[in-house]
């Protein structure tokens, strides 16, 4: 099992350096879920689907990430807090290059 | 006062299930659901996306699963309260339950399964600062009735389907249609997108893109809008009657989160997997809504937790009788309708 560092800071501000695993096809939405980082039923709602943007985070670090796809640019089309680096974690399935990765949760929308 | 003897709260793919299962019992059923349609999640957000863990469905559209479960149920008649969302319960000394909505429908049943998945559905509002002053004073997010923008002036947000065919609809209707969105390419049918593209040409529409509202504006009503493009630091101010923020739903716990049932994590907690039942006797939870040690929010597990929750709420509702549980391939389905499916019967004949 290869697991990468990368660091997630929660909805309260907390900083979280969590180890992620790149070989069970796992997404950040689903990393951040499996490690309890927000309240049950407020990230990932669509169920991965770029449908909701309960996953919106912003990338804070300099990796070079996949590009976004229609639906993604889509759903951040129509979300809230919205921010030049957003992504949606649903969206950025975990692999090495990775690693080092610093993410900051989106606000949760009201 | 509707009757009935399981009334389900929520009509998604689980509530949808119940019925069926109930139906096997001769149990009757009536859901209620804050969504105009039947089908919750399934239909209002991803009704075009395929399901692929179905059993017996490789790959089936979410869409076409909840009309598979509408035709399954058809004999069994369901009743239906929809557009409305479960805003009270009140036990009865009998041990039976009024469930009444915000819209004031009042319903009587022995027995409650909420079937809620994640909750009923809001408006997702923008963050905009007086928003709520406004609310029913300019500001509406669902449209209810289109003659209200009659010769009004309508201001539309979003880039999804509801805001285009919302546009083209209120093209006919007001006097003026503004559509913003956030940027130039929308989400909707590409059908949708070509007619409101039409209409921006005809001039029955204007549309304003990148751009997003930033402002609202009135005394004690709404009377203006700002919006600022993307590609500007200037804001432009329209003077509006009315303004329709269309960015979708989210789901939310709502009223039933009141009812006194134990709540785990945006969750209806539940005693046992023996028949999902509630801290209250006779009101169940099944599905995405529920909660128990283990609990997968999977569309399978949400029929499995219908089937027990049904045999469990025939021996609350009879309790000196005893019901052997029967195989659809040896009972057939009798429904109340009149209709019978069963399987044809072997052909005897004897040998000279």
């Amino acid at each position: 099992m290869t697991d990468i560092k990368i660091k997630i800071t929660d909805r309260e501000g907390v900083l979280h350096e969590i180890d992620a695993p790149t070989d069970m096809n796992m997404n950040l939405m689903e990393v951040v879920r499996s490690y309890e980082l927000a309240p049950e039923g407020t990230i990932g709602i669509c169920g991965g689907m770029a449908m909701c943007a309960s996953c919106q985070c912003y990338i804070e670090s300099n990796h070079e990430l996949p590009e976004k796809s229609d639906d993604e640019e889509a759903m951040l089309a129509e979300a809230f807090n919205v921010e030049e680096n957003s992504r949606l974690g649903c969206q950025l399935h975990i692999t090495e290059d990775m690693a080092g990765l610093e993410v900051v949760l989106a606000p949760e929308e009201s | 006062m509707i009757k009935t003897d399981i009334l389900i709260i929520g009509a998604g793919p689980t509530g949808l299930f119940a019925v069926f299962e109930a139906g096997l019992l001769q149990l009757k059923c009536h859901l209620i659901d804050a969504l105009p349609q039947a089908g919750g999640q399934c239909s209002e957000i991803y009704p075009k996306k395929p399901i692929y863990d179905i059993p017996g469905f490789p790959e089936v559209l979410a869409g076409d699963l909840v009309d598979n479960l509408m035709e399954q149920i058809k004999p069994f008649q369901p009743g239906f309260t929809l557009g409305e969302r479960a805003q009270t319960i009140e036990k009865l000394a009998d041990g039976t339950f009024i469930v009444t909505t915000n819209k004031g429908t009042k319903h009587h049943a022995p027995i409650v399964a909420i079937a809620g998945g994640l909750g009923s559905f809001e408006p997702r509002k923008p963050l905009l600062e007086n928003l709520t002053k406004y609310e029913d004073n300019g500001i509406a997010y669902i449209i209810k009735d289109p003659e209200v923008y009659r010769d009004k002036k309508v201001v539309i947000a979003g880039g999804g389907d509801s805001a285009l065919d919302w546009s083209i609809f209120l093209a006919d209707v007001a006097k003026k249609v503004t559509l913003v969105h956030r940027r130039s390419e929308f989400r909707g049918a590409l059908d949708s997108v070509e007619k409101v593209q039409h209409l921006k040409n005809e001039g029955k529409i204007d549309l304003i893109t990148p751009a997003e509202i930033v402002g609202l504006y009135g005394e004690s009503k709404l009377q203006s809008v700002s919006i600022k493009k993307s590609d500007s630091e200037d804001l432009i101010t329209l003077e509006v009657d009315n303004f329709i923020p269309l960015f979708g739903l989210s789901p939310k716990l709502g009223p039933i989160g009141d009812w006194g049932l134990e709540i785990e994590k945006n969750a209806i907690k539940v005693d046992n997997t023996l028949d999902y039942q509630t801290n209250i006797p006779g009101v169940y939870a099944i599905g995405d809504v529920n909660t128990y040690p283990g609990k997968l929010k999977l569309i399978l597990c949400g029929f499995h937790e219908a089937t027990l929750m049904c045999q469990s709420a025939y021996q609350r509702i009879y309790p000196d009788k005893k019901y052997v549980m029967k195989y659809t391939t040896v009972g057939g389905v009798t429904g109340f309708d009149g209709s019978k499916k069963e399987a044809p019967k072997a052909v005897v004949k004897a040998i000279d």
